[in-house]
């Protein structure tokens, strides 16, 4: 047992300290000692990007850095994307376009998927697959995915949205 | 998944991280992007006593064009390889190299200067950087020395770094207008480490091969620079029959361990194939 730091940073806009030992991975302080039980755990192999979360504007496999490493960073997690209770775009994204079933890799697509149009706010599809390449999914085949981005992407830009579900489509027709 | 305990060290200066290298020895390990590290910790294979994080020295970022050289800090990331005009200008082997490692997430981490330390033949930037000429500035207590990518790399996970030492920079002849360059790589799926995988720069004189660099990625103990196949090229026009003839002396050094990315007889002949593909679009490239 090595000797425990005390690391302080800004966790969806809230100020936070927390006591780990070095060898803490970021996503165990997340989920354990703030429990923000968002980000999961899909790998020991950091293929699976299921920890992503925002690190001072940078997305980041929080399964492959060290809590001390955040020291004085500004942290943003799938539970700090709502404002006031409204979803944000990505997250109605998901949701209209059936983006998500079982769930888990949720969170680190919406966290990989709100950086991405932070720097890309127009992405082509070919662009979304490329940058959001390190998160697995084993449910949707990734198509709903590419287009609750899409559906994201138009809202943040201030154009009129549209689910592209048939059924959905169907009822607001009516 | 969960690392062995050990001491952390954020260290503010360069010389700061030297002397706590020094003063831990073989016990410590060097943090930089932490995206070879830390795995290799999670499962145990590696288990420091001492990390001495690099995140916080920012003498050791940034991309700059100093005369004739192009000089990236040891701890650049992969993502600011990619978005770097410097790069994209006057030396875009770099960018689409770095745009063919592991995924964006990875990239934001991974510096430079890691991929290179680490000496892990699946990683790209080895070759990359004996096709590009690059020398390393490796700093120790008593000051610093160059030592080119060619040679550097002496088995796997096996460099030229000795005990003590940083590596601080990267040094890479700008490439001269006009030459042809590509980084062919073979790989399962994104974010997969090479099969196979060749970089080539090359410059052209009256329609014949004046000046070529073959290396090849993850066919050997570390990457391999082919200079038979360069120099079977030098003089002559870049036409099939060359290109296939140096592809085949690419392979006659190629000696890559077996494994469930193929066996020796898949990867030699991928390795020929990048190869061709990696000639053929950097003569597309290349003006006169």
């Amino acid at each position: 047992m090595s000797k425990k730091v005390m690391v302080s940073f800004k966790l969806n806009g809230t100020q936070t300290d927390v006591v780990v030992e070095p060898r803490e991975l970021l996503i165990h302080t997340l989920r354990e000692k703030c429990l923000h039980t968002g980000p999961h755990i899909g790998c020991e192999t950091s293929h699976c990007g299921a920890c992503t979360v925002d690190v001072n504007g940078m997305s980041v496999k929080s399964c492959t850095f060290l809590t001390v490493q955040a020291d004085e960073a500004e942290l943003l997690t799938v539970e700090g994307l709502a404002k006031g209770g409204e979803l944000h775009a990505l997250q109605e994204g998901f949701m209209q376009e059936h983006g998500l079933q079982c769930g888990f890799c949720t969170p680190g697509m919406l966290t990989r998927a709100y950086r991405l149009l932070q720097e890309n706010p127009s992405p082509s599809e070919e662009e979304i697959r490329y940058w959001m390449a390190g998160n697995l999914c084993r449910c949707t085949g990734y198509q709903n995915i590419v287009k609750a981005v899409q559906y994201a992407a138009a809202k943040l830009r201030g154009e009129a949205v549209q689910t592209s579900h048939p059924l959905m489509a169907e009822a607001s027709a009516h | 998944m969960i690392p062995r305990p050990f001491e952390y060290h954020a260290p503010r200066s360069l010389s700061e991280a030297l002397s706590l290298l020094n003063e831990h020895g073989e016990t410590a390990k060097l943090l930089a992007g932490g995206h070879s590290l830390l795995p290799m910790m999670k499962l145990r294979f590696a288990e420091p006593g001492h990390l001495i994080d690099l995140g916080k020295l920012p003498e050791l970022k940034g991309i700059r064009e100093v005369g004739n050289e192009i000089r990236i800090g040891a701890m650049t990331t992969e993502n600011e390889l990619i978005w770097s005009t410097v790069l994209q200008e006057k030396c875009p082997l770099l960018v689409e190299g770095a745009r063919q490692i592991s995924d964006p997430q990875v990239r934001y981490r991974g510096t430079i200067g890691g991929d290179i330390s680490h000496g892990d033949p699946g990683n790209d930037h080895p070759a990359l950087m004996i096709a590009l000429d690059a020398s390393f500035v490796l700093a120790g207590e008593h000051g610093e020395r160059v030592v080119p990518a060619d040679g550097f790399f002496l088995g796997t996970y096996m460099t030229q770094l000795e005990a003590g030492e940083i590596m601080t920079g990267i040094r890479i002849p700008v490439p001269a207008p006009g030459s042809g360059y590509c980084y062919a790589k073979l790989k399962r799926k994104t974010g997969d480490f090479a099969t196979a995988a060749t970089a080539v720069t090359l410059r052209l004189q009256g329609g014949n091969v004046s000046d070529v660099r073959i290396a090849l990625t993850n066919v050997g103990q570390t990457a391999l620079r082919a200079t038979d196949a360069e120099q079977s090229l030098l003089g002559k026009p870049l036409d099939e029959a060359a290109i296939d003839a140096a592809a085949r002396l690419a392979m006659g050094i190629c000696e890559p361990a077996e494994d469930l990315r193929g066996d020796i007889e898949y990867k030699t002949a991928m390795a020929g194939e990048m190869t061709r593909r990696a000639l053929r679009t950097s003569l597309t490239r290349a003006r006169q």
